[in-house]
């Protein structure tokens, strides 16, 4: 390590390490509360119990989840001028319009609203209530609208000029930032990736609690009626968010193919331009002398993702790489991106993403509760159901534990896609901080010193691994518990203490 | 006026908003060490704070993220020149949230002691940073040409910045009192109003000496002078209203001492937004600092907006919540 890029690299870590925690909680948090949303709206419509017992449950788990994406996001709003002073001064005037948006229009109504919507249960109206969380819903929406807007800045700068006076990035058209296609593609992108890391996790308890039911013979009964309902409507929106994730995702890369080439082809380590390109399954790479030693390959494929045409040509790093020296001047390998963690975050990203969309529709199938179903082997909607490969064929007791079980362990498959997915997406633009105006080199913090991005780095480091063991042990102790259907307290506290030991407390649910 | 001038006002007036609102509830965080004795009352203090704190919380972020789009400059010499004690606020912030939302999340009496201690301490710090941080920012710090602060963060701790770490917290302690009276009933209400009267003494001293030297130092309008006698005298009242029992005028008369003292302290700043002590030529300036005048228009039609919003609904709450609990 070259210690004279010491700041810069710690900056980078910081970020890298502060973001992708946040971004955990943030899909999490925007699809729960979606979801816990509909589901309190079909509570209010219906009046039936298991979807109020179904929006305590979710919702429950979604404050739980939402209090760390609060407290992370308040980091990032001060992050920029913390370690990126420079960036922050250059692209102030750009940047910082959606990021006060963002906290302007977003933040208020979510943190006022869950507010509301917590401590309001007895105080409002059931329809009232019913529209706060879909206030809280609204925001989270809303927010990560704006911060893609911002970030899409960031992957294709727009509705700008540079100040010749003072060099630094002058807002022009703020339309163009907030609607220019790369912003949209990237919120329609990343919002149904969120929706689907939200199924997978509904899919994943509503399978645990099941499966629990159906090994320790329970009857039919309203916690099964909750989680059937709750599977189901997991596993519908694993399979329609994941389709959007697919189609928007093909939009996007198209998009990149066009507006930052050296990412796709790092993405794909396609080091000499080729027509028709193929796609690389699996790649070992020789960084050095720019060729991969090991290739696996899909012809046309690669031409066929870039163009929608199976002949086009796709440029390569080597050929992108001296485009792009000589246009910015220094050497071309000055631009190459790291190509091992693009390579495979991309093909992480995908596969994670995929498996769940398509655990998602295989669950669909198995726990279908008519279509082309022998009649007499219907469950009841308070039942387990069975789980049926054909008319009248149910899988055998090996299959169905697995089955069910698959439904679990896949629960966080979609958190690592999202993961990958950012640290492919903002790796593979690098070396710049905004592509083509600024380099991540000149965008640190010149003030800030060594010792103190050293404290920093550890601190937050720190902080957050002491915050996800809180987070996941509490998670877990509500998740396994259940939804509280028999009107007794909650079997997640202890027997100690009862409701109205707290005041507060009966305040909360 | 400008409208660079205008959005000075404006981010004066989110960080007035700021500490009016969590203000009390830091105070509220301070109090659960100093006046409750059980559990339960300590459940009671944060139970007025419960819905409101992180709506009230969201004043900060919006005043920094306007900060950083309508005074890019601001923005990027306060977060990198107050590096490490803008840490300790994410810190503190971090982990008093997260406190406040876990700590019925389990019936667990060692548990909720350790949420109650890290709201109190995160409390007491976070105000006492803020003082620490907006005493440095208007007394001015070593900031170079290209807008860096140069210097260690030793640097920061002066008598003045430490009296200002020490006005805030006892601001806020008597603010979260007052709106204790306010907000609950019993055996709470009473222990806090007992405690207006040492603590409306205490802070008068010590908020009244920050602001004097302040205005002494740095005071760069006369204005400054009358701002600091409002506060002062809101300051001294809040104990005869508060022994006449009139709770809501008490709490309104520290609210207002709270907006003075913010009021001293950006009237002392401008027309500059971050002093430089090194060389007055390279202070960033309300102008210099300013974000060009396209941005600032759309913020400015943004905020038109959205502000009245915003406010209609956060009173609402306020509204919905205006029980007392006890």
């Amino acid at each position: 390590m070259n210690l004279a890029l010491a700041p810069e690299i710690m900056a980078r870590w910081q970020f890298g390490i502060t973001t992708v925690y946040h971004f955990l909680f943030v899909p999490l948090t925007i699809s729960l509360a979606a979801v816990t949303a509909g589901l309190e709206t079909a509570w209010v419509r219906t009046g039936k119990e298991k979807h109020l017992h179904a929006t305590k449950f979710w919702g429950k788990l979604f404050l739980i989840n939402i209090a760390l994406g609060v407290v992370t996001g308040i980091v990032q709003e001060f992050q920029f001028g913390m370690n990126w002073s420079d960036y922050s001064r250059f692209v102030g005037d750009v940047f910082g319009a959606p990021l006060a948006f963002e906290a302007l229009i977003a933040f208020f109504l979510e943190s006022t609203f869950i507010g509301l919507w917590i401590f309001g249960w007895d105080k409002l109206p059931k329809r009232i209530h019913c529209a706060c969380i879909w206030m809280v819903s609204i925001g989270t929406v809303l927010s990560s609208y704006f911060i893609l807007a911002a970030n899409s800045w960031m992957q294709h700068p727009v509705g700008y000029a540079v100040d010749k006076a003072t060099g630094r990035a002058r807002l022009t058209d703020v339309l163009a930032v907030l609607t220019q296609h790369t912003t949209l593609v990237q919120a329609w992108h990343t919002l149904s990736a969120s929706f689907l890391t939200g199924a997978a996790f509904v899919v994943g308890i509503a399978a645990f609690h099941l499966w629990r039911a159906r090994r320790n013979r329970t009857g039919p009964g309203m916690r099964t009626a909750v989680m059937r309902t709750s599977l189901r409507l997991g596993l519908t929106l694993a399979v329609v968010a994941g389709t959007a994730t697919a189609l928007s995702g093909d939009s996007l890369g198209q998009l990149m193919f066009e507006q930052q080439p050296m990412k796709m082809a790092a993405a794909e380590a396609l080091w000499d331009t080729r027509a028709p390109a193929p796609f690389s399954v699996f790649a070992v790479g020789d960084v050095s002398r720019g060729r991969n030693d090991v290739a696996v390959e899909v012809p046309g494929v690669l031409s066929f993702l870039a163009h929608h045409d199976f002949t086009g040509s796709v440029p390569g790093i080597n050929d992108t790489a001296r485009q792009e020296a000589a246009r910015f001047g220094g050497k071309p390998e000055d631009y190459v991106p790291g190509i091992f963690m693009t390579f495979w975050g991309f093909r992480l990203m995908i596969g994670f993403g995929m498996v769940s969309c398509a655990a998602g529709a295989a669950g669909l199938w198995l726990t279908r509760t008519r279509l082309r179903l022998d009649p007499n082997l219907r469950t009841a909607p308070d039942e387990v159901p069975r789980l049926m490969l054909t008319r009248r064929r149910e899988l055998g007791p090996r299959l169905t534990r697995w089955a069910w079980r698959t439904g679990t362990l896949t629960m966080g498959f979609p958190l690592i896609a999202n993961s990958f997915g950012w640290i492919f997406t903002e790796m593979g633009r690098q070396p710049w901080a905004v592509y083509g105006l600024l380099k991540t080199e000149d965008a640190v913090s010149p003030g800030v010193s060594t010792t103190s991005a050293v404290i920093s780095l550890t601190v937050f480091t720190l902080l957050y691994a002491a915050l996800a063991a809180v987070e996941i042990r509490l998670l877990a102790r509500y998740a396994k518990a259940g939804p509280q259907t028999d009107g007794a307290s909650d079997p997640a506290a202890g027997p100690a203490a009862g409701p109205a030991s707290d005041p507060a407390r009966a305040l909360t649910y | 006026m400008q409208l660079h001038d205008l959005w000075f006002v404006l981010i004066a007036f989110l960080w007035t908003g700021y500490f009016f609102l969590e203000g009390f509830d830091f105070g509220i965080g301070i109090l659960t060490g100093l006046l409750a004795r059980t559990p339960h009352e300590r459940g009671v203090l944060l139970a007025t704070i419960g819905p409101v704190w992180d709506g009230n919380e969201v004043w900060m972020l919006t005043a920094v993220g306007a900060t950083f789009a309508a005074f890019p400059d601001w923005y990027a010499t306060f977060c990198s020149g107050f590096y490490l004690p803008v840490l300790a606020v994410l810190v503190c912030l971090i982990v008093r949230g997260v406190a406040l939302e876990y700590r019925h999340k389990r019936e667990d009496e060692r548990w909720r002691r350790t949420c109650d201690r890290c709201v109190f301490w995160t409390s007491l710090v976070c105000s006492a940073l803020w003082g620490l941080i907006f005493a440095n920012m208007v007394r001015g710090v070593p900031i170079g040409a290209d807008g860096n602060v140069t210097g260690t963060p030793l640097d920061l701790l002066h008598p003045y910045a430490l009296l200002g770490a020490l006005a805030t917290p006892c601001l806020f302690t008597l603010h979260g009192a007052l709106f204790a009276a306010l907000k609950t009933k019993g055996v709470v209400r009473d222990r806090a109003r007992a405690k207006v009267r040492p603590l409306a003494y205490l802070t008068t001293t010590v908020a009244g000496a920050f602001l004097f030297w302040t205005q002494v130092h740095n005071g760069r309008q006369i204005y400054g002078l009358i701002v600091l006698g409002v506060a002062v005298v809101a300051l001294v009242a809040t104990v005869g209203q508060s022994a006449a029992h009139r709770d809501g005028r008490a709490f309104a008369l520290s609210a207002a001492a709270v907006a003075a003292t913010v009021a001293v302290l950006f009237l002392s700043l401008f027309p500059d937004v971050m002093p430089s002590s090194t060389d007055p030529a390279w202070s960033l300036t309300v102008a210099g600092a300013a974000a060009s005048p396209y941005a600032l228009k759309i913020l400015t039609w943004v905020a038109a907006f959205m502000t009245p919003v915003v406010l209609a609904y956060q009173t609402w709450t306020y509204w919905v919540f205006r029980k007392r609990v006890g």
